[in-house]
């Protein structure tokens, strides 16, 4: 153990660790812009600068390591006026409309500038050349926001290796772009959106989708539904204030609802009908000896991501669509069928945690009957946004059930918002009804927690399989080089892009860097949903009696010729830093 | 072929013979190059074989220095010195060789007497040339002239008779400092680098020069590669490393060149690569061609270009000695601080240590430029002034005018006045007026240079130059560039140099690296010594050095002017207007592009600014 000064308070970290650490733990505040742990630890912002005694100059908290005795100062005058001077500079290249931005109120910029008293800019001067880019149908890019943190690029890389991003051009023409100045959709993007949900400003955002959906709602010709994806109503409560962790499903239902959705469904229902499919693939594929391991195939970024790294591997993938395109597929025909409505009229929109979901809609291979057959998707943060423009408080919203049958789910469908919660889902059903197999405890906590690939070994009638989870697209790359190289040892792969899962999707509620590293969301937001399951009336996706139904009335079994037709899919190489025309 | 001691001992005998006979030395540094050296090798050696001249030879060489008076031929070994010679003097210049004669006409004059050796120019007097004693001696493209000068020797000496402690010592007792410009004891980062832990290690060279109008470590590369091979291996011995990387800008193409020829013959001859002189100690070196951004000079920078990344420095610590290049422990020096090595291991310590001040031993190399009459590349002993090196090797500031300023240290350094001209080249000295050493850039200027505009020049170096990695330099910058340019452009306001010096005060604090540390100095040393520059600047709207285009106001005054129209004809912009003997002639200032054209050719003086 180190134990050093930091503002006269002694505090003690381990070998390694730096002032920031120690300051954290001590509980002293220094403001940080580019700082993430381990992912982007560049001393780049220069807005953690503190003073060491007998050290040249100043230096940056977030890197520089503790050392025995040091003695450290976090606000002298001639701290506070060096962070001050940059932050004033920082202001002078930035594009300065927060009442019009959309991160108004939740931008750790403008809470730096209120904090250190900023009043007017005394340095205005010429502002770099800014692009705006809104070629991908997930995120928008908007450079004369940016302040250069490079959260984004090192998580596109680092944690996603993907690395569509990168610093363009040099000194105050610097930005972040993309290769050979091509737009972010022809790069090797998958939509993912973490460096949205990393961004401390308005740089990245979703594609907003929020006016085609009121027009829509507004329309009295369109048949306006909605479906809310298994981590939504885990999260949602935080834009209105609530704590993180906060379950909210029925207040959510509730606010949709008044929002002027005709009808608010589930797509926990999705997610019980893609247990079936997927988990009878994934049999037929044991048994028949084809092509394993399957993976997973609900995480719209990791399609893409295949799609464009790995075109060789694509046989790998559960043919089986994603639980919002069932649901959606679900809606345009058999809902659509039940109720007499003419598929055109619906106007069916997704509420998702994910900004990749967004480019998933319009997939030509998800078209049934040449019709798209979601319309919209929502972010939480969108759905967050939509409700207060319609003045709609969800926190004060009474309870409401989703709209039935197409809102009734068991709690296996619920976790398929957290990391490794699919393949929990799957081997429930899969043990239960599938192989019939008796099991205690239907919970398989090896599967659960924050490591990137988690393993386990099952008995499935009689034969041992190996199966892994990985969150993250570094993880995922691992896996997928094994299967490249041959040397996988696994037969069932769960994969999500983003580390997490969905609660910490690119769609979700954004928290400062201050908070994540103080607070463990994902953990937080995950016990909402584990705790939505074991609440649950049924926990075995193929007890949904809805869907059981369904198979009966409309599907047949699960694989048969019309769930083929409907609910399965495929996929193409996507050619990447190609210019088109 | 691989070569042993005896081998190399036999060689540098042999080639010490071959190099007594006639040599004629063209200068082939870049410099010389662009003003044909090269047509001149071929000339004269065209000729001699025409002329069968026997015992004759023409040789390339490295810079001799006195750049103003290039293309420089030396013949040697008389040392006969001539300068400025064409393509077409290759005839006289072998004639009068064979003949024994000279060529008066190509010879220097210093107060009307023909300087008949070339180290008796005045130019040379007050030089000390260790780090580029070889360059112009010998022809860097050829190994066995290196080794006949003692090259290589050094190596010998240190892998058969030196521990890695001795070599240490013996570098820290010389008080060698690093030449790059920050001046840390370079037996300590040897040290330091020898003590760290670790199987593998690197050892790096910086010849990412990037100063403008600097040129000493491209010259001592394109004049004496092998010195810099050689002390490259004796640093990879001192701190247990196999492989070195020299760093240099893909701009210096004759340096690449030389360095890649010195690397293979050095190879060839097992001076580098496995087992080297039969010791059992590997050593191996490659070149990276940087593109040219100034920040990857910068130690940290410098390796993340090496390793293929965006070359943008890290915070330190950790620094290269612990965690450098591919996050192994490195050692990491300039070239100039590597040519110093081989003849401090040869001469000693003591040698070295008795050549300079208290706390500067040796020698620094200068690339003198500006308005100065003897422009080129000077090696002077720690401790000269400021002025011996302006007035005794520079010769004076031409045009009769008067010396104003100096820039020491290029767009980190800053300037010093007239009033400190006998200031003491070294460390300590420079850092008490504010300035700094820096990598050898000194740029004199005369007395019609307008100081705001000289930090306006080196701002626009910086902001052009800044990675763009951190705030108060890629943002920094470019607001005082802003502030500098309405300053000169008259529109400067009341409070502009107080806010200069505020910012640059936040900038220097605050940045990430050595770059932004000291862009702002270039200001703060202006400011400091010619603040009444800037006022007038400010205040009155005027530039005193009448530099500033904007603020100038070329005007004719009627009395003086003779009617003649001259000006008329000579401006370029058609900005005057009048009749010949028609009365005083007017000039326009919308139109007038401030060029100064006119007040050259008026015959009678009547137009100023």
């Amino acid at each position: 153990m180190i134990k050093f000064t930091i503002d006269s308070k002694e505090v003690e970290v381990s070998e390694g660790q730096t002032i920031l650490d120690g300051a954290r733990k001590a509980g002293i505040d220094i403001p940080t812009l580019c700082f993430l742990k381990e992912i982007n630890e560049v001393g780049a912002c220069r807005m953690c600068l503190v003073e060491v005694e007998g050290a040249k100059g100043l230096v940056t908290a977030c890197v520089y390591p503790a050392t025995e005795g040091m003695v450290v100062r976090t606000n002298t005058p001639e701290v506070l006026k060096a962070r001050k001077t940059t932050l004033e500079l920082i202001l002078s290249n930035h594009n300065i409309k927060c009442l019009t931005c959309i991160r108004n109120n939740n931008c750790e910029l403008q809470a730096l500038a209120k904090k250190f008293g900023i009043k007017d800019i005394r340095f205005e001067g010429e502002k770099t050349e800014s692009i705006y880019d809104e070629s991908s149908k997930c995120i928008t890019r908007d450079t004369s926001k940016c302040i250069l943190c490079g959260k984004c690029v090192s998580i596109c890389d680092k944690v996603q290796t993907v690395s569509a991003i990168t610093r363009v051009k040099r000194g105050f023409d610097t930005y972040i772009g993309v290769a050979e100045d091509m737009e972010i959709a022809e790069s090797t993007c998958v939509g993912c959106g973490q460096c949205v949900v990393n961004c401390p400003v308005a740089a990245l955002k979703e594609k907003d989708a929020i006016t085609e959906v009121i027009e829509a709602i507004n329309d009295p010709k369109k048949h306006v539904v909605v479906q809310t994806a298994p981590s939504i109503r885990a999260t949602i409560g935080e834009e209105f204030g609530m704590e993180i962790g906060t379950l909210v499903t029925g207040k959510m239902v509730s606010a949709l609802k008044q929002a002027g959705f005709d009808k608010v469904f589930d797509t926990d229902f999705g997610a019980d009908v893609t247990i079936m499919e997927e988990g009878t693939e994934f049999l037929e594929r044991l048994n028949r000896g084809s092509v394993l391991p399957m993976i997973t195939s609900c995480s719209s970024g990791w399609i893409t991501f295949a799609e464009k790294f790995f075109p060789d591997v694509l046989n790998h993938l559960s043919t089986t669509k994603s639980p919002m395109s069932i649901l959606g597929t679900l809606i345009k025909t058999k809902y659509a069928e039940n109720t007499n409505i003419d598929p055109k009229d619906i106007y069916s929109v997704a509420i998702m945690p994910c900004s990749a979901k967004k480019a998933e809609i319009v997939r030509p291979e998800l078209e049934v009957n040449g019709m798209q057959m979601i319309d919209a998707v929502l972010t939480t943060r969108e759905t967050a946004r939509l409700l207060k423009m319609l003045n709609i408080d969800l926190s004060k919203q009474k309870e409401s059930d989703f709209d039935n049958p197409l809102g009734e789910a068991t709690g296996a469908a619920h976790i398929f918002g957290v990391t490794g919660g699919v393949m929990e889902a799957a081997l429930r059903t899969i043990n239960k009804e599938l192989t019939g197999n008796h099991i205690e405890d239907i919970a398989f906590k090896k599967l659960r927690g924050s490591k990137g690939i988690k393993e386990a070994k099952i008995n499935i009638a009689g034969k041992e399989i190996n199966i892994a989870v990985a969150q993250g697209l570094k993880n995922v790359r691992k896996l997928l080089e094994e299967i490249r190289d041959g040397k996988s040892k696994y037969q069932f792969i769960e994969v999500m892009t983003c580390p997490g899962g969905c609660i910490m999707g690119g769609g979700q509620p954004i928290r400062t860097a201050y908070e994540k590293a103080t607070l463990d969301i994902p953990s937080l937001r995950a016990k909402a949903l584990y705790k939505a399951d074991e609440k649950a009336t049924y926990r075995i996706s193929c007890d949904n009696k809805s869907v059981k139904k369904l198979y009966k009335e409309f599907l047949g079994k699960p694989n048969s010729e019309k769930a083929h037709k409907l609910l399965h899919t495929h996929y193409n190489k996507q050619e990447v830093y190609v210019k088109e025309g | 072929m691989k070569k042993t001691v005896q081998d190399i001992e036999n060689i540098r005998t042999q080639t010490k013979l071959s190099m007594k006979n006639i040599r004629i030395m063209v200068c082939a540094g870049t410099g010389c190059t662009s003003s044909k050296s090269q047509k001149i090798i071929n000339n004269i050696s065209k000729i001699l074989k025409e002329k069968n001249a026997e015992g004759i030879s023409v040789e390339k060489t490295g810079c001799f220095g006195f750049c103003a008076k290039g293309p420089i031929v030396v013949i040697d070994p008389m040392e006969i010195f001539y300068e400025q010679v064409k393509p077409e003097d290759a005839n006289e210049i072998v004639e009068a060789t064979l003949n024994n004669k000279v060529v008066e006409r190509l010879m220097a004059k210093e107060n009307d007497k023909f300087v008949e050796r070339w180290h008796e120019l005045n130019f040379y007097n007050k030089q000390k040339r260790i780090a580029l004693k070889n360059c112009g001696y010998i022809n860097p493209e050829n190994i066995d002239e290196y080794i006949a000068v003692d090259g290589y020797k050094a190596l010998e000496k240190v892998l058969l008779e030196y521990s890695q402690d001795d070599v240490v010592k013996i570098i820290s007792d010389s008080g060698l400092r690093g030449r790059g410009g920050a001046g840390f004891p370079t037996g300590k980062k040897w040290l330091f680098a020898k003590q760290v832990e670790g199987n593998i290690k690197y050892v790096c060279c910086n010849a990412d020069e990037g100063d403008p109008g600097a040129f000493m470590d491209r010259s001592i590369l394109e004049g004496d590669p092998h010195s810099v091979l050689e002390a490259m291996a004796i640093a990879g011995y001192t701190i247990g490393a196999k492989q070195g990387y020299i760093y240099i800008r893909a701009e210096y193409p004759i340096a690449v060149h030389r360095l890649k020829i010195a690397i293979k013959q050095a190879k060839d001859y097992g001076l580098l690569g496995k087992n080297i002189l039969g010791t059992g100690f590997d050593f191996d070196i490659e070149l990276r061609l940087g593109a040219g951004a100034f920040v990857c000079g910068e130690e940290t920078a410098l390796m993340n270009s090496i390793e293929g990344k965006r070359g943008e420095p890290n915070p330190r610590p950790p620094y290269p000695a612990v965690k450098g290049l591919f996050a192994k422990p490195t050692l990491l020096n300039n070239v100039e601080t590597y040519a110093n090595v081989p003849k401090i291991i040869l001469n000693g310590s003591k040698w070295y240590s008795s050549i300079g001040t208290e706390t500067s031993k040796g020698t620094k190399v200068f690339a003198l430029g500006g308005n100065i009459n003897n422009v080129g590349l000077v090696e002077v002993p720690m401790g000269v002034t400021l002025r011996e090196i302006v007035e005794d090797i520079g010769g004076g500031i031409p045009g009769g005018r008067k010396f104003k300023a100096a820039q020491i240290g290029g767009p980190s350094g800053g300037c010093i006045p007239d009033s400190l001209i006998d200031t003491k080249i070294d460390y300590e000295s420079l850092a008490s007026i504010n300035s700094m050493m820096g990598s050898g850039g000194l740029i004199v200027m005369d007395d019609s240079k307008c100081m705001v505009n000289l930090a306006k020049f080196f701002l626009e170096f910086t902001v052009d130059e800044s990675c763009g990695k951190c705030p108060p330099c890629r943002i920094g910058t470019k607001r005082m560039l802003e502030i500098l340019t309405r300053i000169t452009e008259g529109n400067g306001k009341e409070g502009d140099v107080e806010l200069l010096e505020e910012l640059a005060s936040s900038i220097k604090k605050a940045s990430l690296c050595g770059l932004g540390q000291t862009a702002p100095n270039p200001i703060l040393s202006t400011i400091r010594y010619f603040r009444d520059e800037y006022e007038a600047h400010i205040k009155y709207k005027k530039c005193p050095a009448g530099e500033c285009k904007k603020l100038m106001n070329v005007h004719i005054d009627p009395e003086k002017c003779k009617q003649c129209g001259i000006c008329k004809k000579t401006c370029p912009v058609n900005a005057i207007s009048g009749e010949v003997r028609q009365g005083p002639f007017k000039i326009n200032p919308e139109i007038c592009i401030k060029c100064g054209a006119c007040i050259e050719k008026c015959p009678f003086k009547a137009i100023s600014k």
